[in-house]
């Protein structure tokens, strides 16, 4: 089975320290505070695709549509098992929607022969949760979107467990090669070994440009973009908490109070 | 007047709430609506959807017993070339996000995913999305084109009340075979443990805050104290700090206890769809910008770790 898992490196927006301005252009946000991880959906990708590696034999090529900073996560996944990498990066990319991310994400496998290709199901930061399924449609393969389990029948077909709302799964049968975007907590993603970073900084990561990918520039970027974020603001707040303020004992002391008033206590 | 889609949503013998929501954004939309049902038995469905529609367009088929993308696809693409719809509304959800960019790509739509909110400007749809966990919000716009495609998240519009009368129409199944490349095989139901926390008249409920197992005891011994069960967001549940059956919100229990003491919780609409019918919900959490605290009926914003211990004592002392 060979596996090409995208990977998106996204804002620590877990991180309840990290606060999300809109900067001067309204189009995009204050990043200066940001520090930067593996999108929480795509660090189980990785690990479903090493999981199938080390279970069935086969490559796991890592893919991203980022710049330099991003070989951070992408070292990190080939730490933890992964082959070789792909990066794309061009000024030109930037502005992407999840239809224009696929294309380009196409293009950087186009020559790699993987029966899987794998993606987080959302990512953190803009929640859109449609690059997978559209690079499936783009490549003509099936797909399933939500995967939380995976196990090979046989050369050419997988049977998915889809994570459906109240934590139904949906169990089906696809053949390969197609696309699954994975769902969180289907597995343990593992910690990268210290041999394995130190392999890791061995390994290729090849860098395409926009002129490698063979696209045109009105391909990729806002300009090839079917639906495009033209201006973000602050969400109408609803009616707020009614805050309890003092020091923690303090606090605790009026809250213990609400609630044996409540007579919840 | 242009003709707006909405795809019904139903599993396992149930027509969930978002087709309401849909129907009634849609019927926002000064168009014609109609639902588009596809299943095995759907006249008690069928019937449901009218009253908030102007049709309902009806496959009644053993192929749609189940939900299966690619047939899914097949019937709506053939449905859509035939009515030539200006919009199609498609719930954001386990069903909805597997066909919408696969089928606006084959069909050359522009389209967006997991809105909460659309209007029509001009002749045109513009949607807000959120984004950063809800942090804030985005407007996006559409690149021109004969029809247009957009997920609705789940809660974000309210349904109103059917009061329309729509024609149900039954057409035959425009797909001629099932495919063969993906089949659905089964529902697998998640395991119930010990506790049923959708019974539970107090939940503790943890959250990433929390910020390592190890404090997991501490909160463990404030629920026993107050006679609470322990739940937890799924970032708790995916970590195997706890159980998946101890998971709020959409993708694990809706609960409606009679307090509900967030702590750790930022309050992403995953979550709080499952919880926000709750009688009283309190939220302990560092920042003060977390959107859980427009949920809550009391809130603290501080380090839970020091708080959680003091309260742990002044219930204690209140107790004697």
């Amino acid at each position: 089975m060979n596996i090409a898992v995208c990977v998106k490196q996204v804002p620590d927006t877990s991180d309840p320290d990290t606060e999300v301005h809109i900067d001067s252009s309204g189009k995009g946000v204050d990043q200066s505070k940001f520090s930067f991880v593996i999108n929480d959906a795509d660090n189980f990708a990785v690990e479903e695709a090493i999981l199938l590696k080390e279970k069935h034999g086969g490559e796991v090529t890592v893919v991203n549509v980022g710049s330099e900073a991003a070989n951070q996560v992408i070292r990190m996944a080939l730490a933890k098992g992964g082959d070789s990498a792909i990066r794309l990066d061009d000024e030109k990319f930037a502005g992407s929607d999840p239809v224009a991310l696929a294309r380009i994400l196409q293009a950087g496998i186009k020559d790699v022969a993987c029966d899987i290709v794998m993606a987080g199901c959302l990512a953190s930061d803009d929640g859109y949760g449609s690059v997978g399924v559209a690079l499936a449609a783009l490549m003509g393969i099936p797909h399933a979107a939500y995967v939380k389990t995976v196990e090979v029948l046989s050369d050419n077909k997988l049977k998915i467990g889809r994570e459906l709302e109240g934590g139904l799964l949906e169990m089906d049968e696809i053949e390969t090669p197609c696309v699954l975007t994975i769902q969180t907590g289907g597995n343990e993603p593992r910690y990268a070994s210290f041999k394995g970073i130190r392999e890791a900084s061995k390994k290729e990561i090849k860098v395409m440009d926009l002129a490698a990918t063979g696209l045109s520039e009105d391909q990729v970027g806002e300009a090839g973009s079917v639906a495009v974020m033209v201006q973000y603001s602050v969400p109408e707040v609803g009616e707020l908490a009614e805050i309890l303020e003092g020091d923690p004992g303090e606090t605790a002391g009026k809250l213990a109070g609400i609630l044996k008033e409540k007579g919840l206590v | 007047m242009h003709e707006i889609f909405v795809l019904a949503e139903h599993r396992q013998g149930e027509l969930r709430d978002v087709n309401f929501e849909m129907l009634t954004l849609a019927g926002s939309l000064d168009s014609k609506v109609t639902a588009v049902l596809l299943g095995s038995g759907m006249d008690d469905f069928a019937a449901k959807l009218a009253p908030f529609t102007d049709r309902v367009i009806v496959v009644d088929d053993p192929m749609f017993e189940n939900f299966n993308a690619i047939d899914y696809q097949a019937a709506l693409k053939a449905l859509i070339e035939a009515d030539k719809p200006h919009l199609v509304i498609i719930p954001n959800t386990g069903q909805g996000a597997d066909i919408l960019a696969s089928l606006a790509l084959e069909m050359g739509a522009s389209f967006t995913s997991d809105i909460i909110g659309l209007a029509i400007e001009g002749d045109k749809p513009v949607a807000t999305r959120a984004f950063y966990g809800g942090k804030i919000n985005g407007r996006i716009e559409f690149k021109d084109a004969d029809l247009y495609m957009v997920g609705l998240r789940e809660g974000a519009i309210p349904a109103g009340e059917g009061t329309k009368s729509g024609e149900i129409q039954k057409v035959d199944n425009p797909v001629a075979a099932t495919a063969t490349n993906r089949k659905f095989l089964s529902y697998e139901q998640p395991a119930i443990g010990d506790v049923d926390i959708t019974q539970s008249a107090m939940l503790v409920s943890v959250g990433r805050g929390i910020r390592e197992d190890k404090n997991l005891p501490m909160m463990e011994e404030l629920a026993k104290l107050i006679g609470a069960d322990v739940s937890g967001s799924r970032a708790v549940v995916d970590a195997g700090w706890l159980p998946t059956d101890r998971q709020v919100g959409i993708s694990g229990k809706t609960v409606k206890p009679k307090l509900y003491l967030a702590l750790g919780i930022s309050g992403a609409f995953q979550h709080v769809t499952g919880m926000k019918g709750s009688d009283v919900i309190v939220a302990i959490n560092k920042d003060p910008d977390a959107p859980i605290f427009q949920y809550a009926d009391f809130g603290i914003v501080d380090d839970l770790l020091k708080v959680v211990p003091a309260l742990i004592d002044k219930i204690k002392e209140m107790k004697g």
